[in-house]
């Protein structure tokens, strides 16, 4: 019978949940998953859902017993499933860690305010604690400043900058071991297609790394590497999580939104496709002679860098002297929002910053 | 036919008043021997109730990829997607999956 009706041109379509789950057999399926075409009910999702999550970090020996673990936390949907599942896993599977929730407020009035307050409600639904880390204190600046001396131009500029070494430093006040963030696979498909049109080839084998930053002061991970955004969605909805949904109003990146749009294209047409780019990702390897940058510290701030001054101390210098674009030219990140011409000019300085833009846009 | 109609994952902002819960009464189709098609629902809410931006709702004659859609709380694509054909009272949830991580 279910044979026909992926056929089924003649056939009505099956009114909602009159199909059987292919795993239990036994409920109504709920959804279709992305990975693997199955139709299964809410309880198997849930479990398998979970079950290879759990996978991925044994597989990849994520965590250590014992280790605190900061989870980068938005409020958003990706790490608010992911506050809930890792405390799940960690009661389930007695990893012994120490889970925390950690935040950073950027200074957005009406965006980062409300979803605050979703996070601050996460804290309480998981018990876990909440530490929130705010650009004001550390840099002295919020967004809402910053946008107002640079415009919006090169605004994202500074957000990843500040808002990386802000979730190191909060995490480093909560002593913590590792960082875990809830980039899904559909985050890292996106960002390596972003790195292959960009030819960033430092930067496209390490965005599949599910670990990065063991060299710096403390790695981070990203447990949902290979779970579908609509599963994660699709659990917060049966789940009846808590998040928070809108955009950051700071942040109008069109080229990335091109390809994510490009992704959930491809997806619609072959749900494989999102797996088969990461494993693209992964199987391009950097050659040898391609050396990264000595790591050092930061004069200033004792941030890692490779340069005598961090990033984020550079860009606060302009800030705090009024000249907001220092700093925002000599990166490969800077660059791309110039102007044609200016771009040209740069040429030089770029090919030699470009593997040493640690310090970029986006947090991998 | 009565429907009940929901809006997440920032669809809402879409909508009067950011509202998300919907309910509505559509008017069943003349053509197609008067069946509610999920078809004939997107064009319907795409000429009564979105408010704005309705490219972050709709691609061509369907949600935008990213959109999720649920028929009393069963995937779209398990029901037929554009052809599941809608009865009386049925629930049908939109969640956008494309609004910050
Ligand atoms: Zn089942
Ligand atoms: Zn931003
Ligand atoms: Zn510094």
């Amino acid at each position: 019978m279910d044979s026909s009706a992926t056929d089924g041109a003649r056939l009505p379509p099956p009114r909602a949940g009159s199909r059987l789950c292919v795993r239990c057999g036994e409920r109504k399926a709920a959804l279709k998953r992305p990975k693997t075409l199955e139709q299964i009910c809410r309880e198997c999702f849930y479990i398998i859902f979970e079950d290879e999550i759990h996978q991925t970090i044994v597989q990849n020996s994520l965590f250590k017993a014992g280790e605190r673990v900061a989870i980068g936390a938005s409020g958003g949907k990706d790490s608010t499933v992911l506050a809930y599942v890792l405390s799940e896993l960690n009661r389930q599977h007695n990893y012994g860690l120490d889970l925390f929730l950690l935040s950073v407020d950027e200074g957005i009035t009406g965006y980062r305010d409300d979803s605050l307050e979703t996070v601050k409600r996460n804290e309480i639904q998981y018990g876990l604690p909440l530490k929130i880390v705010s650009y004001k204190d550390l840099y002295g600046w919020t967004m809402d400043d910053i946008v107002k001396a640079i415009g919006l131009k090169n605004n994202c500029t500074f957000c990843g900058v500040f808002r990386r070494q802000a979730l190191d430093r909060g995490a480093a006040l909560l002593k913590a071991d590792k960082i875990v963030t809830g980039h899904n696979a559909d985050d890292i498909a996106e960002t390596v297609l972003l790195n292959i049109l960009r030819g960033d080839i430092a930067r496209l084998s390490r965005c599949t790394f599910i670990t990065t930053g063991e060299d710096g002061p403390i790695p981070r991970c990203k447990p949902f590497k290979y779970t579908y955004e609509k599963e994660i969605v699709m659990y917060a909805y049966f789940k009846k999580l808590d998040y928070f949904s809108t955009e950051c109003i700071y942040s109008p990146n069109a080229y990335r939104g091109f390809a994510r749009e490009f992704i959930k294209d491809l997806e619609r047409m072959r749900p494989r496709a999102i797996l088969d780019i990461i494993k693209s990702g992964e199987n391009f390897r950097i050659s040898t002679t391609t050396r990264m940058p000595e790591q050092g510290t930061c004069e200033r701030c004792g941030y890692i860098s490779s340069q005598k001054l961090c990033k984020a101390c550079v860009l606060l210098d302009g800030l705090n002297r009024g000249l907001p674009k220092l700093g925002i030219g000599s990166t490969k990140a800077g660059a791309r929002a110039d102007s044609d011409g200016k771009q040209r000019t740069k040429r030089s300085e770029r090919n030699t910053s470009s593997l040493q833009g640690k310090h970029g846009n986006f947090d991998f | 036919m009565h429907l009940t109609l929901e809006f997440g994952g920032g669809l809402e902002l879409l909508l009067e008043n950011s509202t998300k819960v919907h309910k509505v009464e559509v008017t069943t189709p003349k053509d197609g021997q008067g069946k509610v098609t999920m078809k004939f629902l997107l064009s319907w809410v795409k000429e009564n109730l979105i408010k704005e931006r309705p490219e972050m709702f709709l691609k061509a004659d369907s949600v935008r990829p990213g959109v999720l859609v649920l028929i009393n709380d069963c995937d779209w694509e398990l029901c037929g997607g554009l052809d599941a054909e809608l009865e009386e009272k049925d629930v049908v949830v939109f969640i956008s999956t494309l609004h910050g991580g």
